[in-house]
């Protein structure tokens, strides 16, 4: 018997598998053999700590399942926080430190500033290049060329829309349920029309409701009738930084459906040490700007931004926490004041292919011409 | 006399992990730990954890078997909720006044060092699998927690037959039986 033999036989005899006969001989060998005698003890236990975890993440996964479940059929009031609720509790968690970040914020804030008018290195950007595909200019002007022809044609027509052709491909996720996405700057800051389009091919309409060029963040909110708001996010976002070395996952849309990327973090910054980004090796193409990129939590790390010309799989990802701080200045229009990102990822501990399952659905196609 | 019996059948139920038990418990419980949390400096994203923990809590202890129906569902999910969201509040430094309404409360200690340590050994299982990397993790995954039998697995990942897929299986269980048992004996899950 060789080695993976005798392991099938331990785990049958285990598993109480095995018929009297064998049992029996089973059961001298192990008198007789204290190293099959030992692997059955260090099985036992690894099968059972292995079971004990196998059933463990089904609990939780279906405890997460309900909890969605009865959140969306309104049986529990897991609703945010809203009004006096929140900033009750926010006052209470934040007090003392909101008085000394104040004070600290005075000071620092004239000495940052007079350091920065005078250490400020000129932009060096060339290469590095944004991640957004730009659809064949000749390609463009012909159909812009037969978009005129028809529009001359049928003036009355009133779907111009659909006529305009694309000119840049980018890639956009979900921050709140409710249709706020984020994707790059770069993606959306030359487009009049915007549209997303998700991975079963369905296309909404959406708004840039804020754009940051600087630190190359973008929310859009997908304004469309036919959009159906999803009741949560299977993903949180970090607002901490991530450790070099993490495993991280990327969803993009460089190509027509949905593209799944693996690799690590490997820099806490980005290109000549920009601070706003880090650096992750993955593969990504054109259109993958403006993607998320994972931990192995599932949570939202950084948002997919532009990779090194001369160099293969260096690509750079805008840090997470810039997410929310865009969202704070989206907060002060009130029209968004009660928007509320989560930091807790629901799909932590799920196997990889059930996290991209879950998170797919909510990451999307961002077209712009 | 009523409630009791049907309190054993829900914890039989959760035992089994059905899911209309656990929705049975989740919905009548959930409210007022998610009151308690809130009014205690936490979120509803807190609550949502600390209640799930106390579940998972509630499920390892009837599944052990040595669960005395001495107190009602509801009281014990408190109990584990108030504690446990003493502790991370502890851990947060966030502690600040005492949570409050003392009364019908069991005492919970026990369970939950016995609940964190086994949440220490999961989370080695849970970075032991992970390190494997591809098609380690799902070939192991698929054999030991869904339970595939051999010839189906070798079809589903393209293995000529299942001796293949036993041999390939083997020598993933014995890395990761290796890293498992280095950690298990060390008994952390640090790297």
């Amino acid at each position: 018997m060789n080695d993976v033999q005798i392991l099938e036989a331990v785990e049958r005899y285990i598993r109480g598998e095995m018929n009297p006969d064998e049992r029996l001989y089973f059961e001298n060998l192990r008198k007789t053999n204290t190293e099959v005698d030992q692997l059955v003890v260090e099985h036992t236990l690894f099968l059972q700590q292995m079971n004990r975890f196998g059933e463990w993440q089904k609990f939780r996964s279906n405890l997460h399942d309900v909890h969605t479940n009865l959140t969306e059929t309104g049986k529990i009031n897991s609703a945010k926080l809203t009004g006096k609720a929140k900033v009750v509790y926010l006052w209470n968690r934040y007090k003392r430190v909101t008085a000394i970040a104040a004070t600290i914020a005075g000071v620092t804030a004239l000495t940052v500033s007079s350091l920065v008018t005078t250490f400020n290195p000129a932009p060096e950007n060339a290469k590095v290049k944004e991640l957004v595909k730009k659809v064949n200019d000749l390609d463009t002007k012909t159909k812009q060329l037969d978009t005129k022809i028809t529009n001359a044609d049928k003036k009355n027509n009133k779907k111009p829309i659909m006529a305009t052709p694309v000119r840049y491909n980018g890639t956009g996720f979900l921050i709140d349920a409710k249709g706020l996405m984020i994707t790059n700057a770069h993606v959306v800051k030359n487009s009049r029309n915007i549209f997303v389009q998700n991975n079963k091919g369905e296309q909404f309409k959406a708004i840039v409701v804020r754009l940051d060029v600087a630190r190359d963040v973008a929310i859009i909110k997908i304004d469309d009738d036919n959009f159906k708001q999803f009741p949560s996010l299977p993903y949180g976002i970090r607002k901490t930084s991530s450790e070099i070395a993490e495993p991280i996952f990327t969803l993009g849309f460089p190509k027509n459906e949905i593209v799944y990327g693996e690799g690590y973090l490997s820099a806490k910054t980005g290109y000549n040490g920009d601070t706003l980004s880090c650096q992750i090796a993955v593969a990504a193409n054109p259109g993958n700007s403006g993607g998320p990129v994972f931990n192995h939590n599932g949570e939202v790390i950084g948002i997919l931004s532009a990779k090194e010309t001369d160099a293969e799989s260096t690509v750079f990802a805008v840090q997470s926490k810039y997410i929310y701080q865009a969202l704070e200045e989206l907060k002060k229009n009130s029209l968004y004041q009660h928007t509320k990102m989560s930091a807790k990822s629901s799909v932590s501990g799920l196997s990889k292919v059930q996290q991209v399952k879950k998170i797919q659905d909510y990451v999307f196609m961002v077209k712009g011409d | 006399m009523k409630q009791e019996i049907n309190e054993q059948a829900l914890l039989q139920g959760l035992a089994r992990n059905e899911t209309k038990a656990v929705e049975t418990i989740y919905r009548e419980n959930y409210n007022s730990i998610q009151a308690l949390i809130i009014n205690n400096n936490g979120s509803a994203d807190d609550a949502k954890d600390i209640f799930q923990e106390a579940m998972i809590v509630l499920y390892e202890k009837v599944r052990s078997g040595t669960f005395e129906l001495n107190c009602q569902i509801k009281t014990y999910v408190y109990s584990v909720s108030r504690r446990l969201w003493l502790k991370r509040l502890q851990q947060l430094n966030r502690y600040s006044a005492p949570v409050e309404n003392l009364e019908g409360l069991v005492p919970v200690e026990d369970e939950i060092e016995a609940h964190e340590q086994r949440n220490l050994e999961f989370d080695m299982m849970n970075k032991a699998i992970s390190s494997l990397g591809e098609p380690c993790k799902s070939l192991l995954e698929a054999y030991y927690l869904q339970k595939r039998n051999m010839q189906d697995i070798a079809a589903s990942f393209g293995y000529t037959n299942a001796d293949n897929a036993k041999n390939q299986k083997y020598k993933c269980l014995m890395r990761l039986k290796k890293i498992f048992f280095s950690h298990y004996k060390n008994g952390t899950s640090d790297e």
